[in-house]
């Protein structure tokens, strides 16, 4: 059974199709990985799916309910997270505080004693989690000062907080030194064995294709390919698409 | 002293460090520390207010008023909104208590409340549909209605039209006034200060950063958007219908640009951002345009310096600066 289902997704922004007639299922439990070249339409594609972008044509089903006409914040209270390319931290407040909006969001509220407690201790323990160390002044720092490999975590941080049973992960490793995504790939690796349904755009490939289940191959807004990761790597209409080697 | 090879480094004093904590109760000297600087406004105003003539005295009054308006737009700011119509928030407040008093004859004490919350739900539902815009767009909505609305009254003569409504009840005596408006302004002002600081308020200071994360974050904007508004427009309603009152007069200069652009200077150059700097900007513009009558027309002349060496050299604003040297210490350090 798949959790996310979408189907014929379509975008145009003027002349250029930015998603064109897109479907693919997302099995419960499992992360798919999404790549392709610049442009290909992959953030426009997440865009659709968490309600930033209301498409032209096309559906997409969360546990069989449609999310396409949702705001964004009813699709994330129903459990659909993402994390921004573009990291978005509240720059003016400590890291811990970032963590305080996504808990007072309806959706943790209505979880078994969400409203009540003591929040910042939450917030420190969910941090924890995503490696900030809880005893240095790192999460009281003001996410300003705050270097981009935290930021990164914070994202995360905040979907983990807003307990989403599927987590959108727009090129979370970009800009990441190889340390840093090693250090975060156990905690992927750990939502998944939370049983987490994981969404990934990645230019990674090889941090990628050793985590991912499924891969799907964007170009020109069309997915050109669907597969296990060792298949993707194989094939050579996508080697010349995104590898841009000639054959 | 050779600045070359060495930078300034600012730190917390050990006293700031101790007192943001549960030990600021452990000692005198915490206890002091974080008393003094509140204290000593609210004593200085309150001696001001017995001591002055009747003519400061209304300066006083004029004064607040104009901080609670500065204030209120910092809080609008504080959540995303970029505000130039405060003008439109007071003179709703102001219509609705003259309308009250004059044809119903409510005495102050009806009026001023209703005025508070019907000005405040009438504001926030006249800019609903546009609480979706964002900066500059959200700024021109609420720049173009309170002109919109004086233009309107003077067109269809509704509510005294031109002359607007003369002859409202005053307050009993110039004491009660005092107590009232300068207990309003601080109530305004701590308890502004306390809500943004706040788990629930934290939301508010979230959307003007990134309102994209914060919908990502599962929260509704434009819930939290309407509630700023409320807040923000019920003060100005506030000091509206209060001003209506001591003037004995409500009309459609309620709805002067003066009212939306002197809490936004007032803000510049008090510090924006931490609700007690516009209040502070308006401690020093108000009076400062007082003193500076007696020069005539020129008047304008020395008050716009003012306002451009205030800006130019402390661009963080006066309490920003202030709470800077008083929280924290300044040491050269070698560069190594």
């Amino acid at each position: 059974m798949a959790i996310i289902e979408v189907r014929n997704l379509t975008k145009s922004f003027g002349g250029i199709k930015a998603v064109d007639d897109v479907s693919v299922d997302v099995p419960e439990n499992t992360l798919l990985g999404i790549i392709g070249p610049n442009g290909s339409g992959k953030t426009t594609f997440v865009n659709m799916i968490t309600g930033f972008i209301r498409p032209d044509r096309g559906s997409v089903k969360f546990k069989g309910k449609e999310l396409i006409g949702l705001t964004p914040y009813r699709i994330t209270n129903m459990g659909v997270g993402r994390a921004f390319q573009m990291v978005k931290p509240f720059f003016h407040l400590p890291a811990f505080k970032n963590i305080i909006v996504p808990l007072s969001s309806d959706r943790v509220k209505a979880t078994k004693g969400g409203g009540f407690g003591d929040k910042d201790a939450i917030a420190l323990d969910i941090l924890e989690e995503v490696g900030f160390e809880r005893d240095s002044s790192v999460p009281y720092k003001t996410a300003s000062v705050l270097p981009h490999g935290y930021l990164k975590r914070l994202e995360l941080a905040r979907l983990i907080a807003l307990k989403a049973e599927v987590l959108i992960l727009d090129e979370l490793f970009s800009g990441l030194s190889i340390a840093e995504v090693t250090s975060i790939v156990p905690i992927i690796e750990k939502l998944l064995v939370e049983g987490k349904t994981i969404i990934m755009i990645e230019h990674r490939l090889k941090e990628l294709f050793r985590i991912a289940d499924n891969v799907i191959v964007f170009n020109f807004g069309r997915k050109i390919k669907e597969g296990k990761p060792k298949e993707i790597l194989e094939d050579e209409e996508v080697k010349k698409a995104y590898l841009g080697v000639e054959v | 002293m050779n600045k070359e090879n060495y930078r300034k480094e600012r730190i917390d004093r050990c006293i700031k460090a101790r007192s943001d904590d549960i030990y600021a109760i452990s000692s005198m000297n915490e206890i002091l520390y974080l008393i003094f600087p509140r204290a000593i406004p609210i004593f200085a105003l309150a001696i001001f207010a017995l001591i002055l003539p009747l003519y400061w005295q209304k300066v006083i009054i004029s004064t607040c008023i104009f901080a609670m308006l500065a204030v209120s737009w910092d809080f609008l700011s504080s959540c995303g909104m970029l505000s130039l119509g405060q003008a439109l928030f007071f003179g709703i407040g102001s219509y609705i208590a003259g309308i009250l008093n004059h044809y119903l004859h409510l005495p102050f004490y009806v009026t001023i409340p209703l005025a508070t919350i019907f000005g405040g739900l009438l504001s926030t539902l006249l800019l609903l549909p546009v609480v979706r815009l964002r900066g500059i767009y959200f700024a021109m909505v609420t720049l173009i209605l309170p002109l919109m609305l004086m233009r309107g009254i003077e067109a269809t003569r509704i509510f005294g039209g031109n002359e607007g409504i003369t002859g409202l009840s005053p307050f009993p005596n110039i004491w009660i006034e005092l107590i009232i408006i300068i207990t309003a302004m601080w109530v305004t002002l701590f308890a502004l200060r306390r809500f943004i600081s706040s788990d629930y308020g934290l939301i508010f200071v979230s959307i003007r950063d990134n309102d994209r994360a914060t919908m990502a974050s599962g929260i509704n904007i434009y819930a939290f958007k309407a509630q700023a508004l409320f807040i923000g427009s019920s003060i100005c309603a506030f000091c509206g219908a209060f001003m209506t009152h001591s003037y004995m007069f409500t009309g459609i200069p309620v709805f002067t640009m003066e009212f939306s652009i002197l809490p936004i200077a007032a803000s510049a150059i008090g510090g924006i951002g931490s609700l007690a700097g516009p209040l502070l900007g308006a401690f020093v513009l108000v009076p400062l345009s007082e003193i500076l009558r007696e020069f005539g027309t020129i008047r304008v002349v020395f008050y716009g310096l003012v306002l451009v060496i205030c800006v130019v050299a402390l661009p963080e604003g006066i309490f920003h600066y202030l709470s800077r040297k008083y929280n924290e210490m300044e040491r050269w350090v070698k560069i190594e």
